[in-house]
């Protein structure tokens, strides 16, 4: 899960990281009310920053610098409500402004390859750490953290100075890059990322900016329901959320229900490579039912399926591994059963490719149902054609 | 011979008496897998009854391994107490352990790995969130279906599971020497190179097809891989060409972020050191085929 900058940076002031001053503001009149606090304290310049979950919002023109109340409350009015890169800024962070003399970056991060952390820290920051590596990889420090030692004062300073930071932001710098280690475990952080670590014209090392993400896999140590963001999460996503089903919404007419991610994956590619003939038709969503495959999942996941109103035909792709296909093939049947008594009426065609273990049975029992919405295909290509067919002929009436 | 497992594997569950241990302890059981024991410390001298047989548990890996002579274990615990379980094993010196659990955050995955590099990789780890190892005929750790194909002369990598049984069924005639699943988190134990290298020496196995998905650059490094060292043919394949950026698709190492992990890069990487990837799972079979021709 991603984090909004704000509250990266307040996680960083829990942990003991110098942060600039700051709060957010939902309206022009918050925005203006902050700067006023700010003002009185004798700091009437401040910044106000667009909070979405993307980069690049400086180039978008999502962070100002607003000269008092008045330019505050102008510059936040401007910021709320743009979309960048397809996110809609419904706060902003107003915060103090800082004196830069130099910008740094610093991260940790998952590596994958060494199967270990990673510390990446340079002196030059403030731009596209990738793109630094790429022009001048000198400037760009890699620092490999063993998972079980962490960071300590010593190897705190060893990054920093690795990252080439002059001899004044040192030591500064080693106390901001030990904390942030301990953000970094301490919450299951995935990544935490200062960019621009700063320092001040008061000699003072600053995170300027934080991007965190945590650990979906740690809900079970961690209160991740506190940085939850309803404003953002598609309806679908949120109600599938609730009723625990791995569903991502995509922007397709065929709705994908298969067992296994790597299968349901594979599932969209299918359904997209057999939806070029029909006119670009392509898979509505990501929906993985688990190994189980029981009928109330079933049900849940059509119903999710079927109530996304892009969709005009459902593709049900599943391997009877562990599970027989009878088994899921009853889930189906109970599942439109089910769907039924809730009212919920289905009148998508839904194509069906049962294969693995007693896919026979499983055939027989579908047959035997005789849903009139339901129809088996043999294969997963000539499912998936069938169904962006049947999604295609829906689209344009025919 | 396959890799990792032989008819003769010792196989300990930890976690047995929990739900998926039960149940997979006796699917392994009825496949015709040497289940030796289990663990967990509060049911210490107990048995438990899987498939009909009495299977005794003990209190630690280190009791099972030396009432029982057993050398693989398959780890069942769940996300909170597997680091605790899998050094516990690395601790007792298991040969291999395979990690089934699913949901693991990151930092303890990185801290089990670290510790069993620092006892200077005694332990082999598959996983975590992977199905574990089948060696058709011959021993069965994890909880792949058992009875979707036969014994044969493919290998078989992949980081999903349901796509794996897919390949497995669709080839059954021609039937698999070892089927590995290493798992599609961010830190895994064993990965596609592990496996390539230990079909490329396995004399049973005379093809491989590899299993990929979007996130990382597992694939890329194994293609490198391949290019230096693998002379038996590989057939691979690559889910995720149609995944958005920025959506993690089930596996929680399964993300596009930025312009690495596509499955267009995979697939361009694998091909440039003449690997065949399939456009689907059946097409991918296909190439499978006609490697296996005449061999």
């Amino acid at each position: 899960m991603d984090l909004f900058e704000h509250q990266a940076k307040e996680i960083f002031a829990e942990y003991g990281v110098p942060v600039p001053e700051g709060r957010v503001a939902h309206t022009p009149a918050e925005a203006r009310a902050i700067a006023e606090t700010f003002a009185a304290a004798g700091k009437p310049r401040v910044v106000v920053k667009a909070q979405v979950k993307t980069g690049g919002r400086g180039k978008a023109g999502g962070v100002k610098l607003a000269d008092g109340p008045d330019d505050a409350e102008d510059t936040a009015r401007q910021i709320l409500g743009m979309d960048i890169k397809g996110h809609t800024v419904h706060k902003v962070l107003v915060e103090e402004a800082s004196d830069i003399a130099q910008e740094y970056y610093l991260s940790y991060l998952v590596d994958r390859s060494g199967r270990t952390f990673l510390s990446i820290c340079s002196v030059q920051g403030g731009m596209e750490i990738e793109e630094v590596a790429h022009t001048n990889p000198e400037a760009v420090a890699r620092v490999v953290i063993d998972p079980l030692a962490g960071v300590d004062a010593a190897t705190a300073t060893e990054i920093v100075t690795a990252g080439g930071l002059p001899a004044e932001a040192i030591a500064g710098a080693a106390v901001l890059a030990e904390r942030l280690w301990a953000v970094f475990v301490g919450q299951d952080a995935t990544l935490v990322e200062v960019n621009p670590m700063i320092l001040t014209t008061g000699g003072q090392v600053r995170a300027l900016d934080g991007k965190v993400t945590l650990d979906d896999n740690a809900a079970f140590r961690q209160d991740l329901a506190a940085f939850a963001d309803p404003e953002a999460a598609d309806p679908l996503e949120a109600r599938a959320k609730e009723k625990h089903l791995n569903y991502v919404k995509l922007d397709g007419q065929v709705g994908i229900i298969g067992n296994g991610a790597g299968l349901v994956m594979s599932t969209l590619d299918v359904v997209a490579y057999a939806g070029e003939e029909f006119g670009g038709i392509r898979p509505a969503n990501f929906l993985d039912i688990g190994g189980g495959a029981s009928a109330e999942v079933m049900a849940n996941g059509l119903e999710i399926v079927l109530s996304d109103p892009s969709v005009r035909s459902v593709l049900v792709n599943v391997f009877g591994g562990i599970t027989s296909c009878d088994a899921v093939a009853n889930g189906i049947v109970s599942a439109i059963g089910m769907l039924g008594a809730r009212g919920e009426r289905v009148n998508h065609p839904i194509v069906v490719r049962l294969d693995g273990n007693n896919a026979a049975e499983g055939r027989r029992i579908l047959d035997a149902a005789e849903i009139p919405v339901v129809e088996q295909v043999g294969t997963m290509d000539d499912a998936a054609r069938r169904a962006a067919e049947l999604a295609s002929a829906a689209a344009t009436g025919a | 011979m396959a890799i990792f497992l032989t008819a003769q594997s010792r196989i300990i569950v930890q976690g047995i008496t929990g739900s998926e241990g039960r149940r997979h302890g006796a699917r392994m059981l009825r496949a015709g897998t040497r289940v030796v024991g289990g663990t967990n410390p509060r049911k210490a001298g107990q048995t438990i009854e899987l498939a009909g047989t009495e299977v005794p548990v003990f209190g630690t890996v280190a009791e099972a391994m030396a009432a029982t002579g057993a050398d693989v274990s398959v780890v069942f615990v769940p996300p909170a107490g597997t680091k605790d379980a899998v050094i516990e094993a690395v601790d007792a010196r298991m040969p291999l352990v395979i990690v089934i659990t699913e949901g693991i955050p990151v930092h303890d995955t990185a801290q089990f790995w670290a510790y069993a590099s620092a006892q200077g990789n005694t332990t082999r780890i598959i996983g975590p969130n992977c199905p574990g190892v089948a060696s058709p005929g011959k021993s069965n750790a994890g909880i792949i279906p058992a009875d979707i194909t036969t014994e044969g002369r493919i290998g078989l990598v992949s980081k999903s599971g349901t796509l794996t049984y897919q390949m497995m069924y669709e080839l059954g005639d021609i039937g698999f020497s070892t089927a590995v699943g290493i798992g599609g988190d961010p830190i895994i134990g064993t990965t596609h190179i592990d496996c390539l290298q230990a079909f490329q020496d396995d004399p049973e196995t005379d093809a491989i097809v590899m299993i990929g998905e979007i996130g990382g650059d597992a694939e890329e490094r194994a293609a490198a891989y391949i290019e230096r060292h693998v002379s038996k043919p590989v057939v691979a394949y690559v889910a995720g060409f149609t995944a958005p950026e920025g959506k993690t698709m089930g596996h929680a190492g399964a993300i596009i972020s930025g312009s690495a992990g596509t499955a267009q890069a995979k697939k361009e990487a694998l091909e440039k050191v003449g690997v065949r990837v399939g456009r689907t799972p059946s097409g991918t079979a296909g190439l499978v085929r006609e490697a296996m021709r005449g061999r």
